[in-house]
């Protein structure tokens, strides 16, 4: 089943735009409501034996298949495709992921400029709808292409493959991949990136961390945005800090304020950091 | 919201292998959920239900084995139930441990007719 509009296609109601390119209205899965005859044949061939009757009086004529399937499994293998594209074409794919409001297209848009000239920026955006976020990385330079999500509440490593047909994506650039504003459910989702990043700003509360400590746990870096608005907030950045490391003491923490630029140098020495690695 | 998406990848998962073993009906699929998985459970039963419609899983019992954390600690080795992601070990109050099981998605068994 469709998990947008119920129709009983196992795919998703996902648009995938460039900037300037009309905006489909229309499933990107053709839906042929072939769904009739799906592809687990049940041609009822016990109609064909002729010891049919004997068959039958075996009630308990049930069977136990070992599975130990990973539920995650097939994102997991999509994701490995991506990681292994990413690879050849020595591009460094960033996760981006916060509560939406954040700052992570401002942070977007100040990391293309401070990017130009040392490395070439591509970008996916995810949200729900509109092409808002899409036309303001356009504006700032960068490729761009928009998965809208329809309902969903996560970018899936199946939806960044179909960007990357669109993308088009220089050997050895930097990647941004801005997830769906959602602090829960993009973490159980790989994509392929070689980190992930989460980002909260000052005018959040500083227990964040703690509401939300999947996301924390499973972040290589917590950016901490917004610090220009510090003497106007109660936020505690130290009590941010430590709440976030009591779930990940791995997290490296990093403030600035993609607005003013203050502490941007530390976030673009960060993923140039990554390149070589 | 993505109990949805797991829901889904579960009936996909079922669906394939009870095709595959010419299953006429999945009496049951058996299912780990650790509680540190990042999964509502009942979102994820309600998710299920409607998840399953015009699927060979129509009529399937789910057995959902809630799988309790179990956590090492990386300083003093001491095996504990951690309170959740965060929380020190309870012997040396470090937070640096190494979670054994308490995330597990998976499924571990069908049963079919």
């Amino acid at each position: 089943m469709c998990d947008t509009c119920g129709c009983g296609n196992q795919e998703k109601q996902v648009r995938i735009t460039r900037p300037g390119e009309p905006e489909q209205e229309t499933h990107n899965h053709d839906h042929p409501h072939s769904h009739g005859h799906h592809d687990h044949d049940h041609p009822h061939s016990h109609g064909h034996h002729h010891d049919h009757d004997h068959e039958h009086h075996d009630q308990t004529h049930q069977r136990l298949i070992r599975v130990e399937e990973d539920i995650l499994g097939k994102n997991k293998l999509v994701a490995s495709r991506n990681r292994g594209y990413f690879e050849a074409k020595g591009v460094v794919a960033l996760n981006l992921m916060s509560s939406p409001g954040s700052g992570k297209t401002t942070l977007l848009e100040q990391s293309i400029k401070a990017l130009a000239g040392r490395r070439q920026v591509g970008v996916i955006e995810g949200d729900q709808q509109t092409l808002n976020d899409a036309n303001r990385i356009h504006k700032a330079g960068a490729p761009v292409v928009q998965v809208n999500t329809g309902n969903g509440c996560h970018l899936d490593a199946e939806m960044i493959r179909q960007a990357l047909d669109k993308l088009e994506l220089q050997e050895n650039s930097v990647l941004f991949i801005e997830n769906v504003g959602n602090l829960v459910c993009p973490s159980l989702f790989e994509l392929g990136e070689k980190s992930r990043v989460v980002i909260i700003s000052v005018t959040e509360g500083e227990d964040k961390p703690l509401k939300y400590p999947t996301m924390f746990e499973h972040a290589d870096l917590c950016v901490i945005n917004k610090t220009d608005l510090l003497p106007y907030v109660d936020f505690d950045k130290e009590k941010a800090k430590s709440y976030a490391l009591s779930v990940n003491p791995h997290l490296q923490v990093m403030e600035l304020s993609a607005k003013t630029g203050e502490g941007l140098d530390q976030w673009i020495e960060w993923i140039l950091s990554l390149v070589n690695i | 919201m993505h109990e949805l998406s797991i829901a889904l990848s579960i009936i996909d998962i079922a669906s394939k292998q009870a095709s595959e073993a010419r299953a006429k009906q999945v009496k049951e699929v058996e299912l780990d959920i650790g509680t540190l998985a990042g999964i509502e459970f009942e979102s994820l039963e309600f998710a299920l239900s409607v998840a399953v419609k015009d699927t060979l899983l129509e009529d399937t019992h789910f057995r959902i084995n809630r799988i309790d954390p179990q956590s090492e600690c990386l300083a003093c080795h001491h095996i504990y139930t951690p309170n959740g992601i965060f929380g020190s070990c309870p012997e040396c109050q470090e937070f640096n441990n190494r979670l054994l099981r308490g995330k597990e998605l998976q499924i571990k068994s069908l049963l079919i007719e």
